[in-house]
């Protein structure tokens, strides 16, 4: 579903963020990207909601090439897709819901349907008590919910998440982990940036590991063939 | 599209000082030009006031026959230049001069004065040129004694109407850079503060026209603000000016309801600049 051929990106100040990546995460998959800071991880997820193009090589999401797409296909594309960030990125002076809501109302899903869609996501992620809260009001872990229920809203083929658990405490961060692993059960995909190590460790996951722009181990490697 | 005016408006809610500050910013802006179209507006008036009072004096040879001066007046008429002739008598001149120049009325003796024929040019043909090339033929009948027009008058109005013109233009020019400059910077600094929403809009699949409609609302609804605000102050400005100063003619509705439609076309450029700038850089 998502493949990654022979990818490098270049950029013009700070030299190579990636060098000939090939992977290819499949439909349903659950995988983590990791590495130290700067190896490229966010590189990746960008260059998968098509924030950057690569210098060289190709991007294919959802049998969309990032060669041949062209500006207008990219809202449609991301529309697909999930993205949360270690900053949460929600509108301050919005309520849960109406964060959540926003999702919707921006791609042009009708009004009727937005509200039970909103509250499906809500208890989804556990926080159904907490819809008329501002982000203010939650705790980090409730607010990464909160842009996790945001980004689930949309039925995604892919969970993006660039270090969800960066901000967190250990506790909101299993539960966070948790709930993303409930989240791939119910058959999203989900690929995961982190550089902590000790949630990757002992979960039988796979793990793709960068390091200065370059893929040094893919544990799932000897599994690369399947269907897009 | 009702998604992007409630956007529009929650702009307004969610930050009324910097709102407030825009439409204040654009006020003024379009104030200093209003302003300077009001001083540009009744310069011209006073200018063409004046103006109309160019006039060529051709003074008739004692003895002629009125036969002649009447022929006379008629050929001047036909003139494509001429928009009225007027014969002045004898009598009708001496009965001016004592009413104009009341100081001397006992003076005045029958026959001091003579008669004239009295020569207005059509608006836009009483520059130097046109007057002096009048004065010209009327010199050619051979009853005419003596042809007066104010020659350094004309030339120097007509001087004054082309600096005032010139200094127009530019001033009228800069005015509205200024203008246009200090709006865009103004809708420039309202999408910046709301960057962060352009990014969330675009992560979650928004399309740009999607992300522009509620700024270039937002921009059209400052700009129409500011303009009618801007009128606002002007027409204040004008009064004061007629109360305390010297009378001030107002613009014509027409130009009243065009300032305001510009402000409107300004803040829908400037935002449609800001936000695409914005959106290509992000």
């Amino acid at each position: 579903m998502i493949r990654f051929t022979r990818v490098s990106k270049q950029y013009t100040r700070g030299g190579p963020a990636l060098e000939e990546v090939t992977f290819h995460l499949r439909r349903g998959e659950f995988a983590f990207l990791t590495g130290p800071s700067g190896a490229g991880k966010s590189s990746i997820l960008k260059l998968v909601y098509i924030d950057e193009r690569p210098s060289s090589g190709e991007v294919r999401v959802d049998g969309k090439s990032s060669v041949t797409m062209t500006p207008r296909e990219i809202p449609r594309l991301r529309r697909r897709l999930g993205v949360v960030f270690q900053d949460f990125r929600l509108l301050e002076d919005r309520t849960a819901e109406q964060n959540i809501a926003f999702a919707l109302e921006v791609t042009g899903t009708p009004h009727a349907a937005i509200a039970p869609r909103v509250a499906r996501a809500l208890t989804q992620v556990g926080l159904s008590s907490k819809g008329t809260a501002l982000p203010h009001e939650l705790s980090g872990g409730e607010q990464q919910r909160v842009a996790i229920a945001r980004a689930l809203v949309n039925d995604p083929l892919v969970l993006l998440a660039d270090e969800p658990t960066g901000n967190l405490d250990e506790r909101a961060t299993r539960g966070i982990f948790q709930l993303l692993r409930d989240i791939n059960a119910a058959g999203t995909a989900v690929l995961m940036a982190t550089h902590d190590l000790d949630l990757v460790r002992d979960t039988g996951l796979r793990s793709l590991e960068l390091n200065k722009g370059r893929l040094v181990y893919d544990s799932g490697a000897d599994n690369q063939e399947g269907t897009l | 599209m009702r998604l992007a005016f409630r956007e529009a408006l929650r702009a307004f809610q969610r930050s009324p000082v910097l709102s407030a500050l825009s439409v204040t910013t654009i006020a003024f802006s379009l104030f200093a030009f209003g302003l300077f179209g009001l001083v540009a507006l009744n310069l011209r008036n006073a200018l063409q006031q004046v103006e109309d009072r160019v006039e060529v004096r051709a003074f008739v040879a004692e003895g002629t026959s009125p036969e002649a001066t009447s022929a006379a007046v008629g050929d001047v008429a036909l003139f494509p230049e001429v928009a009225s002739v007027r014969l002045v008598t004898e009598a009708q001149a001496l009965e001016r001069a004592r009413r104009e120049l009341t100081e001397f009325e006992d003076v005045f003796d029958a026959g001091i004065l003579p008669a004239s024929i009295e020569v207005r040019l059509k608006p836009g043909l009483r520059d130097p040129e046109t007057v002096r090339d009048v004065a010209r033929r009327l010199r050619l009948y051979d009853f005419i004694d003596d042809v007066r027009f104010g020659e350094e008058w004309v030339e120097n109005l007509y001087r004054l109407r082309n600096i005032a013109t010139g200094a127009g233009i530019a001033l009228g020019v800069t005015f509205a850079l200024v203008a246009l400059i200090i709006i865009g910077s103004t809708i420039r600094m309202a999408v910046l503060a709301r960057s962060r929403e352009i990014v969330i809009m675009r992560l979650v699949g928004a399309t740009d026209g999607f992300i522009r409609a509620p700024f270039l609302i937002e921009g059209v609804l400052k700009g129409t603000l500011g303009g009618i605000l801007a009128l606002v102050l002007t027409w204040v400005a004008a009064e004061l000016t007629g109360r305390w100063v010297m009378e001030v003619t107002w613009f014509d509705p027409q130009i009243a309801v065009a300032g305001v439609l510009a402000g409107a076309l300004l803040g829908l450029l400037g935002s449609a600049v800001a936000v695409g700038r914005h959106l290509r850089k992000v």
